[in-house]
């Protein structure tokens, strides 16, 4: 008991930590100091993490963490300078990856979760790997792995029924007491196409406008899952990121003289506009 | 945790979010948005706790859990890395250079 109050008085500092890191971030003068203080709130959260009762596979954990950690760390060192904005959408990708993995485990052990906590489940995983595979086509466009916008037929159509279905299978799984390996599966795969299908037909100049709705877009899965396991300090970074990820977005696609409702669907109505 | 409790912390925090950056110049907007994405790498603490909670008898929960924690540690580190470099940039090519640039 001591120890989980320990824990959850850490989280609580960490999660005041990273709202003061990021109102530092916001001014010039600041800036350095706050994403200083964040990383230290980050490292104390990871270690005080450690003291949860009753965690199993601590040696697994650390594994992850240290490669994980490490491949980031050095590939960061390493990258070029001018090459930021795709290393940026990667580890948002990443993070978005984080959360569905979270909901996976949720859906696989079957734990039983009430209404609300199940359409979350749902929600975060969704977002979460629309932003995994999202960030990585933008990754992809940047580093020029992908140099043409990709379009489909009728794209307006597929965007509205791979929706529907990932909505669909995502809230079956979630509202189902024993959800099969088989609908699990299909519910990610659909998410992870309906993010490669959103962000293939966007042309690389407006890319830092997705990444950084992406990026919100993977705030708003951690806060859900932050309901989802009852972690407040993943609610509060989560959903923090997650509403000043949206504004920073606007605030970016204005700054670009572009309002975001074209960035997103341009290709939409480029398309229909072929058609009529 | 109670459902309408949740719901006001959801609340608090999208205010939060919202004002902490609402007066935040141009220059800093890929810089914010990096830093913002370190933030979000809290994900790793949710994912460590998923992972220790993962039945270890169960391999598929295992590689779940270990693909999440790497994911979040990765996306933690990658995040702080290249923000303090962005951010670090900026800062000499303000002081040394003298507005050269």
């Amino acid at each position: 008991m001591t120890s989980n109050w320990f824990v959850n008085m850490a989280y609580f500092v960490v999660a005041v930590v990273f709202i003061l890191g990021l109102k530092a971030m916001a001014s010039p003068v600041s800036a350095r100091r706050g994403i200083v203080w964040a990383g230290f709130a980050m490292v104390g959260a990871t270690v005080v993490t450690f003291f949860t009762p009753g965690l199993h596979n601590v040696g697994l954990m650390v594994l992850a963490i240290v490669l994980g950690g490490g491949v980031a760390w050095y590939s960061g060192k390493i990258v070029k300078m001018t090459d930021m904005p795709q290393m940026v959408a990667i580890y948002n990708g990443m993070g978005g990856g984080a959360a569905a993995g979270i909901a996976a485990i949720e859906l696989v052990r079957g734990v039983p979760h009430d209404g609300v906590t199940s359409t979350l489940l749902a929600l975060g995983a969704i977002i979460g790997a629309v932003a995994f595979s999202g960030s990585c086509v933008a990754f992809a466009k940047l580093q020029g792995l992908m140099t043409k916008a990709i379009r489909l037929r009728a794209q307006n159509n597929v965007n509205f029924f791979l929706t529907l279905a990932t909505f669909g299978v995502g809230l079956t799984v979630a509202y189902a007491d024993a959800p099969g390996g088989f609908e699990i599966f299909l519910f990610f795969a659909l998410a992870l196409a309906l993010g490669v299908v959103l962000v293939m037909p966007i042309g690389g100049a407006d890319m830092p406008v997705v990444i950084s709705l992406l990026n919100a877009f993977t705030g708003l899965a951690v806060g859900f899952k932050g309901f989802v396991i009852g972690n407040p300090a993943l609610i509060v970074a989560g959903i923090v990121v997650g509403a000043s990820g949206m504004l920073l977005t606007q605030l970016m696609a204005k700054a670009m003289n572009r309002p975001i409702r074209n960035i997103i669907f341009t290709p939409l109505t480029g398309a229909a506009a072929e058609g009529g | 945790m109670d459902g309408f409790t949740a719901l006001y912390i959801f609340m608090l925090a999208a205010f939060t979010g919202y004002e902490v950056i609402s007066r935040v110049p141009v220059i800093l907007h890929t810089p914010l948005m990096s830093g913002s994405n370190f933030v979000h790498g809290v994900v790793l603490i949710g994912a460590m706790v998923a992972l220790g909670h993962a039945d270890p008898e169960d391999p598929v929960q295992l590689a779940i859990g270990f693909v999440a924690v790497f994911l979040g540690a990765a996306n933690a580190a990658g995040g702080y890395i290249v923000t303090e470099r962005m951010l670090g940039m900026f800062k000499a090519g303000g002081r040394k250079q003298g507005g050269a640039q």
